[in-house]
């Protein structure tokens, strides 16, 4: 198969403003540097570089194939929205090129080309011809477009005048109706509420199952795991994995999120902790499996605590609060049932205290645990808020379709009966 | 199979019979590349084809501009009107009382001749030279010809002018001045002053994004160049010696060739040719030189 985008060795490199000179020119100043650069150079001086550059990417080599549905990972700065300029046509690479053998439509920015003065119809116009579209097409998707914005009774109104969510819902419209070979989406979703991006993204779902290519930029993982047929994780400008999407996100969480999983302080001086009670270590990961795995809402998760009780004889209860990432608990729990030590008096010495998350409870997305330990169940000897911050994946079964994040805060899986009650022959009543 | 040194492998057919391909969409793949996106080195000009496939957003972006120029005004587009039946005015106060200086024809129409497609020309270069950098969100974010964008600011002054026109016609009814086949060089002439803006309008927003000392110095130098465009007073006020200056100024011809279409005076035909081969210099370095600067509009905005 031959692909539809061929990237050879594209580098990008941006000149920082150093000290001296400030990024924004001005005639005097451009003047007054080129001068100064040519007296430096005819005194032999003139190898100093006056500016600092970076390379914001470096060597990529890549092929996307027509059809593919590439989901591009990576932390902030790595160079993805450069890499989505660059085939976008909006900047040029200083190194390198790319083939592309289809027509671009970006979706960089929603809502580009927006001006407040005009009405929603006026807008959709202009906005979808700003992103490609010709007339005859727009006309033809716009009843469409006005359904899936919902927005039927403002078309008249001056953009102006809208809430910020029928602005995004009515840029959505237009965008989600874009329809060309290759489509490019950089990170549109992370602005708009959980239904808007589920809408979005079946729609992206679909454009991709009529055969067209598809790239798309998201910290949303289950987001990329659920659309996307091949992962490529960018970190400094460059491609440091590419492949199978779970396993590709995999280290990418991995390496970026281990860190927040587990703790450990080896030093009982430098420890968090007060006279009474000091951690050593906190970790959660899947009950049957090592750190390294990644967490599904399916996973059973195994929550420990190793702490130091200086106390001998207190009765320790630890108590821990499970939020979302909003800060909105989720459940609380306590040791207060514990079968072996609760009630009873802690000698002094090292504990582990852990407690088993069964899978198939909590909902995707990232989790925060407070702890908090108690003596006699009523002293409040030591509280961390964030003591470990997880994240968990949605699990994705081959061939389902995805219909975006699950409303709630948990997610049991449940069991469910149906029955027939009573069969009823069709009647005309 | 053997092959003989120097046959090209091309010609060589299958040995093994393929089962037919299943569709898949890269049996459609053309062989070229639609697009090949690299640093370019070289000196390009405008590329008309695509700007001319790309002539939908054009329209919509001049659209968009007329539109919303007179938005939530209560005079509307009587501004285009007003504009330079006011300068018209003052002109008048302030000059018209120099004897002789319109060569017979009325003072006030005399200046609303020049006024006309000198207000074009002005609110053209003024608005295409701030295009980009007011657009940042469309350069920064969309793929299409950058140089639609100052077409679009000039091309949209069009309907004020045509309002603006409508003025003159009525104020030659006025002082009851006939029209000969000389007005026939109108639409030409209004053609070079698009031409003309054009040219500025590329060259002034190219430098805009990168100096924005231009967004400073473009009012000021509307201004000096009013004066230097035969629009207040007719080129015959300059001395001969100093007259080939004024010839350097494109515009000052143009003026000039309005107002002999409007009251059927003789063309100064060696000036307009001056002035037309300038302007189209002016454009063809003007193109090349916003191409050039183009490919780096979205690093500097």
């Amino acid at each position: 198969m031959r692909p539809i985008i061929n990237i050879e060795n594209v580098g990008k490199q941006y000149r920082i403003a150093s000290e001296r000179r400030a990024a924004y020119a001005t005639l005097r100043e451009a003047l007054v540097g080129s001068f100064n650069a040519s007296l430096k150079r005819l005194s032999g001086r003139g190898d100093t570089a006056e500016d600092k550059t970076f390379w914001a990417l470096r060597g990529i080599d890549l092929d996307v194939y027509p059809g593919e549905r590439l989901g591009i990972v990576g932390c902030n700065g790595a160079g993805k929205s450069t890499l989505l300029k660059i085939l976008s046509r909006i900047t040029e690479p200083t190194e390198g090129r790319a083939r592309l053998y289809g027509r671009v439509g970006s979706l960089l920015e929603v809502g580009t080309g927006f001006h407040g003065e005009l009405t929603g119809r006026e807008n959709i116009y202009l906005n979808g011809a700003i992103l490609g579209m010709k007339h005859a097409e727009i006309a033809r998707n716009f009843d469409e477009i006005v359904a899936f914005a919902e927005m039927d009774r403002f078309l008249n109104t001056p953009v102006k005048r809208y809430s910020s969510g029928m602005y995004m819902r009515l840029a959505f419209a237009v965008a989600a109706h874009l329809q060309p070979e290759i489509l490019i989406v950089d990170e549109v979703l992370a602005v708009g509420d959980a239904s808007f991006q589920r809408k979005c993204l079946g729609k992206m779902s679909q454009v991709s199952r009529d055969g067209r290519t598809v790239i798309f930029v998201s910290h949303n993982m289950t987001a990329v795991q659920n659309l996307c047929s091949r992962v490529l994780w960018l970190d400094g400008g460059r491609v440091v994995a590419e492949g199978e999407p779970s396993r590709v996100i995999n280290d990418y969480l991995r390496t970026t999120l281990t860190t927040m999983s587990q703790h450990t302080w080896s030093d009982p001086a430098t420890a968090p902790g007060n006279d009474k009670v000091r951690m050593r270590r906190v970790a959660v990961q899947p009950s049957d499996g090592t750190l390294q795995d990644h967490l599904t809402v399916r996973t059973p998760l195994r929550v420990s605590f190793e702490y130091w009780n200086h106390i001998a004889g207190a009765r320790l209860n630890l108590s821990v609060v499970i939020r979302t990432e909003e800060g909105h608990p989720i459940f609380s729990t306590s040791s207060s049932r514990d079968p072996e030590w609760s009630g009873k008096p802690f000698p002094a010495g090292l504990f582990r205290s852990s407690f088993e998350i069964p899978g198939d409870l909590l909902n995707d997305g990232v989790h925060r645990v407070e702890l908090k330990i108690r003596r006699n169940e009523k002293e409040l000897l030591y509280q961390h808020d964030d003591i470990l911050i997880f994240d968990v994946l949605d699990a994705v079964e081959e061939g389902t379709v995805w219909f975006g994040k699950w409303v709630g805060a948990v997610r049991p899986a449940l069991q469910w009966q149906t029955g027939l009650i009573e069969e009823r022959r069709h009647s005309t009543v | 199979m053997t092959l003989i040194p120097g046959e090209s492998v091309r010609g060589v057919p299958p040995t093994v019979e393929e089962p037919p391909a299943p569709f898949d969409a890269s049996a459609a793949l053309p062989d070229e590349p639609l697009v090949v996106i690299e640093q370019r080195r070289s000196w390009f000009s405008i590329d008309i084809a695509e700007v001319w496939r790309n002539r939908e957003l054009l329209y919509f972006l001049m659209w968009r501009d007329i539109k919303i120029r007179y938005k939530q005004t209560v005079l509307g587009a009587a501004w285009a009107v007003l504009q330079p039946a006011f300068m018209m005015l003052i002109f008048t106060l302030v000059f018209g009382r120099l004897a002789g200086v319109s060569g017979g024809v009325p003072y006030p129409l005399f200046a609303l001749a020049g006024l006309v497609p000198w207000t074009f020309f002005a609110n053209a270069v003024a608005n295409s030279g701030n295009s980009l950098v007011s657009n940042v969100n469309l350069v920064t974010k969309v793929y299409f010809p950058r140089v639609i964008m100052p077409a679009a600011a000039v091309l949209s002054g069009i309907v004020d002018l045509a309002l603006a026109v409508v003025l003159l016609g009525g104020m030659m009814l006025y002082y009851g001045v006939r029209l000969t086949p000389h007005v026939l060089m109108l639409p030409v002439l209004f053609a070079l002053t698009t031409l003309c803006a054009l040219s500025t309008g590329m060259w002034m927003s190219a430098l805009n994004v990168k100096y924005r000392d231009v967004r400073f110095a473009l009012p000021f130098l509307i201004q000096l160049w009013l004066f230097g465009s035969s629009v207040v007073v007719p080129s015959s006020v300059v001395p001969p010696h100093l007259r080939w200056l004024l010839n350097l100024n494109p515009m000052s011809a143009i003026i000039e060739g309005c107002r002999a279409a409007l009251f059927s005076t003789p063309f100064h035909w060696q000036a307009l040719g001056i002035a037309t081969a300038l302007t189209m210099v002016g454009f063809i370095v003007a193109a090349h030189f916003f191409r050039n600067t183009e490919r780096s509009f979205a690093d500097f905005i």
